[in-house]
């Protein structure tokens, strides 16, 4: 049953997506069903991540005979549509699966009050398989069919309280873009597909050379996952969605959008590597957009006033430190001797730096929602004294402040210090724009600890309680990873992102799926 | 909205287009078509019969009708004929094509033919989970525009 893996990686979610709405009487157990399937794939994914730290690239093909099978007597080329799983597909996986958890554990109580919850969890069920589906897949079509399913899923997520104006706004600007990104995906698909005849990752980019059909190709597709994973041009998408979808929703919402990101390092470096390899420009390209995004998301991020959307701009900025990390050792990547100095650390700390910043910003999404729960708005100006009343929450939201400013014994810290060290490498410049964002995202986040938790407590608020135990539950998990990922980076960097980082890297052993053919 | 031609039209009309939606279903395997396309058409021929007939009928005839638990079939269906694979294959191989199995398991002749009903296994059966559930999916779509719709009109 082992081999089969992959496949139940997504049969598993499938499963308990379709499930779900038949709950419709009975919507508490809508909820403990989709805590349960969410936990059995953390399950899964763990072994996963297991299995290809054990046997290299895992490759499972579809409907053949056996799950190895890629070439079948006779072929050349694979027919097939396959999954193939490295360690940034299985580093991705894990994160997927993990947030799905806590997002199932923390909506349990979250969102108790509401309608319609068995549809909820059923689109929670199916966003989490959209992820999955493409950080796993090998093949590209597959790619487009999941990033759709993803969009769908979250839009109707983002739009899930309808009663409220601005949710439905929101949820229909996600749909758009959603759309936009994924039919560009889809043309630049049928670009490649007309020229090579497959659709298999792995063989076009052995493929692909330099002419302009694969350019364009190329900037559609990179273009397009940019916009997906709220990169600075294409950011405006983000603070709507993140704010108005219900707090539990957000640690998987976050997960998608790096599902995207994930896509656009896939894309850059496995499916046009002969392109990128002697083009030094796309990783400069991608540097550069990583500080703009960071700079530019953590600006605006001063001035809000309402909590959510403070923070919905600082996962903006946070995604500009993964643009540059990565960026940065795609800039050094034909230059064997900078990679090994300096580029490999930077991949590291960008991909570090994803799993770290989904576990910090859901933990502050989080208690922003928490805050929501208890006072009923998420006007910065309305709150305060809250920190007596709800410890728990206050002493999260700390922890969680402290790690996205990169303070130094939680996870934060140790992901944007190794993107410090390597990109001052690069060009200092970048290092100094990195470090001013952090200065500014701790500023930031003191506002918000001023205005919601300290002061005097009000009146209004006198009846507060702390937020019921699922959500806390949900929040000291989050909070115990981001201290266990700062006090013990190296077994996380050991374990899970270098593996990641070497994936990336080396990209003869993808497009040999992992020695088969 | 509702007039004698269209009520007159519809009587004619819908049960040639639900047959012929059953029929894409059915020879999915064979001719153009499939569980979508076949299961778009069915509910098209329900969106008539919604369309033609009173507010109050419709409601309570559809109060009685679980679509959200046919979509439900649907994709379960779907899903565990895939699954049927997991039996020393792998996941989504047509185990019942060709195997002798009774229903759609006859044996696929070579060369030119007319097509026959009785064979592509695996892909017979999702064609029709998948027909289950874009008629259901559908028709609900259709359903609740339409209901919604009349309410406005009535208040009008």
């Amino acid at each position: 049953m082992i081999e089969h893996l992959p496949a139940l990686m997504i049969a598993v979610p499938l499963f308990g997506a379709f499930i779900a709405p038949l709950f419709k009487k009975k919507q508490n157990i809508a909820a403990i069903w989709a805590i349960l399937i969410t936990a059995v794939t953390v399950g899964l994914s763990l072994l996963l991540m297991y299995q290809v730290r054990l046997n290299g690239v895992i490759v499972y093909v579809f409907g053949a005979n056996k799950p190895t099978l890629v070439l079948p007597s006779g072929y050349k080329v694979p027919i097939r549509i396959m999954f193939e799983i490295d360690g940034i597909g299985a580093f991705m996986a894990i994160s997927a699966t993990l947030m799905s958890f806590i997002g199932a554990l923390y909506s349990y109580s979250h969102v108790k009050a509401e309608s319609g919850l068995e549809k909820y969890y059923a689109l929670l069920l199916l966003l989490e398989v959209g992820i999955l589906g493409m950080v796993l897949t090998g093949d590209l079509f597959n790619l487009f069919v999941f990033l759709e399913i993803a969009g769908i899923a979250g839009s109707a997520l983002v739009g899930f309280r309808n009663y409220r104006g601005e949710a439905s706004e929101a949820g229909i600007k996600y749909l758009i873009v959603s759309a936009v990104a994924s039919l560009m995906v889809l043309f630049a698909i049928g670009i490649l597909y007309g020229e090579y005849g497959n659709l298999n990752l792995a063989y076009i980019s052995k493929q692909v050379s330099f002419n302009t059909l694969d350019m364009i190709a190329f900037g559609l597709l990179f273009t397009s996952f940019a916009m997906k994973c709220g990169s600075v041009p294409m950011h405006y998408w983000v603070p709507d969605a993140y704010t108005e979808v219900p707090a539990g929703i957000n640690p998987v919402l976050l997960v998608s959008t790096y599902a995207s990101l994930y896509a656009l390092f896939r894309v850059s470096f496995t499916l046009f590597a002969n392109i990128s390899l002697s083009l030094t420009r796309i990783g400069w390209i991608m540097s550069v957009l990583g500080v703009l995004t960071m700079f530019i998301g953590v600006t605006m991020a001063l001035v809000q006033k309402d909590v959510k959307r403070l923070m919905s701009y600082h996962a903006i900025s946070q995604t500009g430190y993964m643009l540059l990390g990565v960026g940065v050792g795609l800039t050094v990547l034909s230059d064997p001797k900078a990679l090994a100095e300096f580029g490999r650390t930077a991949m590291a700390g960008g991909i570090f730096h994803i799993i770290n910043h989904i576990i910090y910003k859901s933990l502050l999404l989080m208690t922003a929602g928490a805050l929501f729960y208890v006072t009923g708005t998420r006007n910065l100006n309305e709150m305060g004294g809250l920190a007596r009343k709800m410890p728990i929450t206050t002493l999260c939201f700390i922890v969680g402040a402290a790690a996205i400013s990169g303070i130094p014994p939680f996870n934060g810290f140790a992901s944007k210090f190794l993107i410090y060290e390597s990109s001052y490498r690069l060009n200092p410049l970048l290092a100094v724009f990195a470090m001013v964002t952090s200065i500014l995202t701790l500023a930031s986040f003191v506002k918000v600890f001023a205005s919601a938790f300290l002061g005097p407590p009000l009146e209004k608020f006198e009846n507060a309680k702390e937020v019921p135990k699922p959500m806390i539950v949900a929040m000291v998990i989050l909070a115990l990873l981001c201290i266990l990922f700062g006090l013990f980076p190296d077994i996380v960097l050991d374990k899970l992102v270098y593996p990641a980082v070497d994936a990336l890297i080396k990209v003869a052993q993808y497009q040999t799926w992992g020695g088969l053919a | 909205m509702t007039t004698t031609i269209i009520k007159t039209t519809t009587k004619i009309l819908t049960p040639l287009i639900l047959v012929f939606g059953s029929y894409i279903i059915l020879h999915g395997h064979l001719t153009p078509g499939g569980g979508f396309q076949g299961g778009a058409v069915f509910a098209s021929g329900l969106a008539l019969l919604i369309v033609a007939n009173k507010y109050e009928t419709i409601k309570t005839l559809f109060e009685k009708v679980p679509l959200s638990v046919f979509e439900s079939i649907g994709a379960l269906g779907f899903l565990g004929m895939a699954c049927l694979g997991f039996a020393g294959y792998t996941f989504f191989k047509n185990v019942i094509a060709n195997s002798g199995f009774p229903i759609f398991g006859g044996k696929t002749p070579v060369g030119i033919n007319p097509g026959y009903l009785n064979t592509g296994g695996t892909l017979s059966y999702m064609n029709i989970f998948v027909g289950i559930k874009v008629l259901a999916g559908l028709t609900s779509i259709v359903l609740i525009f339409f209901l919604i719709m009349r309410r406005e009109r009535d208040e009008w």
